[in-house]
């Protein structure tokens, strides 16, 4: 087990790295758009004394680099900072956003693995015929609209016209639980891209497996379809899925930002629109820490579980 | 109006208008003739507004309001002295009335006997901390540019319910300051905005939550009298769709800030209402007159020519709107509307620049999507200027920092105002020492007309000076006012009393202690 140590070492160490490095793109970034939070929120009333006075108050007329260097070493202490804008420390923005967003993932992930995974399962059991190609075609005309135009479509039918739904989660705040209906057409809406990336690898993996000679060597002993199916086959179909898998719930707790607009759910994806428009530093810089960290955490697990599943196939730190 | 079909409606309109006889004399009169607001006024439940607002940033404090959620929100908790009636004229509020000297630069201002939720009378001691808090210099409120000509210092309370307000100099608007956007009186001492904030409005606190929904309920002891509705919720949807979806889908019973498609769409379908307030946002070119090629005003006038505002109003803001004439302000208090409309005469233009020695010229327009319009505006007068041998390159710019970008950059681009008294754009953007000066129209004679209308205390007297004024920017001014563009809100069919001749940011636009649910 040295190896999985000393590989989860360099993969922790590496995570790090790369967790400094986005939130050092991060600030360069933001500084380099055009205008600051004073000239942002200062809008149609850009009085040069006005934006003066809001960037003496937020402390941005201080050098970059002292800001960033400020906000570093809070970091350590595992202050995250202020809002420029509010002067509401940037953990309660987190915390709040973090709620909807984490709900609306695990109510996804939570449909996504057995019905990704079954379709794939499917569609490979009956590969070339009706059931396969049905699934195959649904899942790339699905897979190709785009998100916001899903999102619109399924509200005018199932909200608007039928009135089998609410057609937003507005006023509910975080209390999504409280309003279960509210969050079907989000989670809909979420799952329709994953599912068909997902039942796809599966239905391919299956059918390389499937055609392997350590099948074939498994049929000649006599092992029944269904045990050679999940047992033999599907493992060695998981380890892309999974790193499939590892990546969706990456999209997912980031926040999905069309969706939590068109739906009115105040999760990350919201904060981080909010905050990047009004120049907001500091919610910026917490956000891309928490995804960073978030990021390499979830693809370390991936890769763990996909070496596990699938140890020749190696795996790339 | 005599509608012979609905003698019923009539009536009662007439019986809400004398009911409100006393309130109009004392300034505060609403137009209740719309038969729309028929019916009499249903005491209870609860509303919910749907307005784009500014995420988990959001404040209750009333004076750091900058969007218009900000501003619905702060004008239910809180009252300002006074406020704008449907022509921009100040209206008085908390202010019982005022009164000048002789010179102008002294006014006594007498407020009603008004509460604060809390119970404790408004005094002018509360006036002039909220005045003090907003000109704080460390501080950036909005309303401090507005309140500037106030001498804060040597102002003071000669009473419980009185105030002298000393000015720098004479101002005959001083009321439109008092009626400034964000100008909000708090109580004495007032810090703490988002946990309990005390207001004299009328609606009192309930709950905030930042950037998803305010809940505020009815405040009995309204001085205007208690509002018709037990709450109202405000709560927060930046998407358009998202607003409309709601209002169709019966979560919220009125959305702010509809697109003209929508409108259209929904308008006479028999589901929701939809209003529209007139003459609300200022859709304008803004050239800059102290460079070239606009400082010649032979090339200002071509570009009065060039445009075709009928095809700029029915193209870029969807037929929703009316044209302009290069004047800010129409169906203000003061506005010249005895100017020819300006007509599109492309010979005409092709002439004048010829004259300025400005053949085959070419300028850049500066845009942005930081308003409904604006990109299609900035095409559909590229394509005007290229029949008049005028080649615009269209130059798209970001959306957060517009604004400022284009208040001394480029020469050419994209303008548009919210309602503002004439007076206020006149100080804010037209003179030599103007913060937000656009147009860099910097004339020592037309400061000193304004100087002049500002000591002019008869009203017809003053009111010719603004025609002076208004006719010297109709002639050769900087802004190429195209069009004013119609707010549009979306209401529930039980929605009652919501005002349709309030433009965006007056008194009556989204004032939910009028309105009522059938």
């Amino acid at each position: 087990m040295n190896g999985l140590r000393s590989f989860v070492a360099r993969r922790l160490l590496l995570g790090a790295v790369q967790t400094v490095a986005v939130v050092l793109l991060v600030f360069a970034l933001t500084e380099a758009l055009p205008g600051d939070a004073a000239v942002a929120l200062a809008g149609d009333q850009p009085d040069p004394a006005r934006i003066a006075a809001i960037r003496e108050a937020m402390r941005l007329d201080e050098p970059a680099h002292e800001r960033l260097a400020d906000w570093a070493t809070g970091l350590l202490h595992g202050d995250l900072g202020t809002s420029l804008v509010s002067g509401r420390p940037v953990g309660q923005y987190i915390a709040e956003g973090f709620g909807p967003t984490l709900l609306l993932a695990t109510l996804t992930l939570v449909l996504l693995i057995p019905l990704g995974f079954g379709l794939g399962v499917l569609a490979a059991r009956h590969e070339g015929r009706l059931a396969d190609r049905l699934i195959s075609s649904v899942t790339l005309a699905v897979y190709a609209i785009p998100e916001f135009a899903l999102g619109v479509l399924l509200v005018t039918v199932l909200a608007l016209q039928l009135a089998w739904l609410p057609p937003t989660a507005v006023g509910y705040g975080t209390d999504l639980l409280g309003h279960p209906a509210a969050l079907v057409l989000p989670v809909l809406v979420l799952l329709s891209r994953p599912v068909c990336s997902l039942s796809r690898l599966v239905r391919a993996g299956m059918i390389d497996a499937l055609a392997s000679p350590y099948v074939a060597q498994a049929r000649r002993y006599g092992i029944s379809g269904t045990r050679i199916r999940y047992t033999h086959a599907l493992p060695n179909a998981l380890a892309p899925a999974v790193q499939q898998l590892a990546r969706t719930v990456d999209w997912l707790l980031c926040g999905v930002i069309v969706v939590e607009a068109l739906y009115v759910i105040p999760g990350l994806g919201t904060v981080l629109l909010n905050a990047v428009a009004e120049r907001d530093v500091p919610v910026v810089q917490g956000l891309a820490v928490m995804f960073g960290v978030l990021t390499v955490a979830l693809n370390l697990g991936a890769d763990l579980v996909a070496q596990r599943l699938a140890p020749r196939a190696g795996v790339a730190a | 109006m005599y509608d012979e079909r609905h003698p019923a409606l009539r009536r009662r309109g007439f019986l809400a208008a004398t009911s409100l006889g006393a309130l109009a004399l004392a300034g505060c009169g609403t137009d209740d003739s719309d038969p729309k607001s028929g019916g009499a006024p249903k005491s209870g439940g609860r509303l919910r507004a749907a307005f784009a607002g500014g995420g988990a940033s959001e404040t209750l404090d009333p004076h750091l309001a900058n969007l218009f959620a900000d501003a619905a929100r702060a004008k239910a908790l809180y009252d300002k002295l006074a406020d704008y009636g449907p022509d921009l004229s100040a209206q008085p509020r908390l202010a019982e009335k005022w009164e000048t000297n002789k010179t102008l630069d002294r006014w006594q201002v007498t407020l009603r006997q008004a509460t604060f939720h809390d119970g404790r009378p408004v005094t002018a001691a509360d006036v002039l901390y909220s005045y003090r808090r907003i000109a704080d210099p460390d501080q950036a409120f909005r309303a401090k540019a507005s309140l500037e000509p106030i001498d804060l210092d040597a102002s003071r309370a000669t009473g419980q319910r009185s105030i002298e307000f000393v000015l720098k100099r004479p101002t005959a608007e001083f009321p439109n300051v008092l009626a400034a956007f964000g100008a909000y009186i708090v109580p004495e001492k007032a810090t703490d905005f988002d946990k309990n904030p005390i207001g004299s409005g009328p609606f009192r606190f309930v709950s905030f939550a930042p950037g998803r929904s305010a809940v505020f309920r009815r405040y009995d002891d309204y001085w205007e009298g208690a509002p018709h509705l037990d709450e109202v919720e405000f709560v927060v949807a930046n998407e358009e769709s998202a607003r409309v979806n709601a209002l169709l889908g019966g979560q919220v019973e009125y959305a702010h800030e509809l697109n003209p498609t929508t409108a259209r769409a929904h308008e006479g379908s028999g589901q929701i209402e939809i209003v529209r307030l007139r003459n609300s946002a200022m859709q304008a070119f803004c050239m800059k007159t102290d460079r070239p090629p606009f400082d010649d005003a032979r090339v200002r006038q071509a570009f009065f020519l060039i445009a075709d505002r009928k095809e700029l109003v029915d193209g870029a803001l969807s037929g929703a709107g009316a044209v302009g004439n290069d004047l800010f302000g129409k169906g203000y208090e003061y506005y010249d509307d005895s100017l020819p409309q300006r007509e599109q005469d492309l010979d005409k233009a092709r002439a004048l620049l010829k004259r300025a020695g400005a053949e085959n010229l070419k300028v850049t327009l500066d845009t942005s999507a930081v308003a409904a319009g604006f990109t299609e505006a900035a095409s559909i007068f590229r394509d005007q200027a290229a029949k008049a041998g005028v080649t615009v390159d269209v130059k798209m710019g970001s959306k957060d920092s517009y604004w400022a970008d284009i208040l001394n950059n480029g020469t050419l681009c994209c303008y548009r105002s919210g309602a503002l008294p004439i007076e206020a754009h006149i100080s804010q953007r037209l003179l030599t020492g103007s913060t937000t000066n656009a147009t860099k129209w910097r004339h020592k004679d037309f400061d000193a007309l304004y100087a002049q209308a500002q000591s002019t205390r008869d009203e017809t007297a003053r009111a010719a000076v603004y025609d002076r004024m208004q006719r010297r920017l109709y002639s050769e001014g900087g802004f190429l006012i195209w069009g004013f563009a119609d707010w549009i809100l979306g209401t529930a069919r039980t929605v009652r009393g919501v005002e349709a001749k309030a433009p965006a940011n007056t008194l009556d636009w989204a004032r939910f202690d009028k309105v009522w649910l059938a």
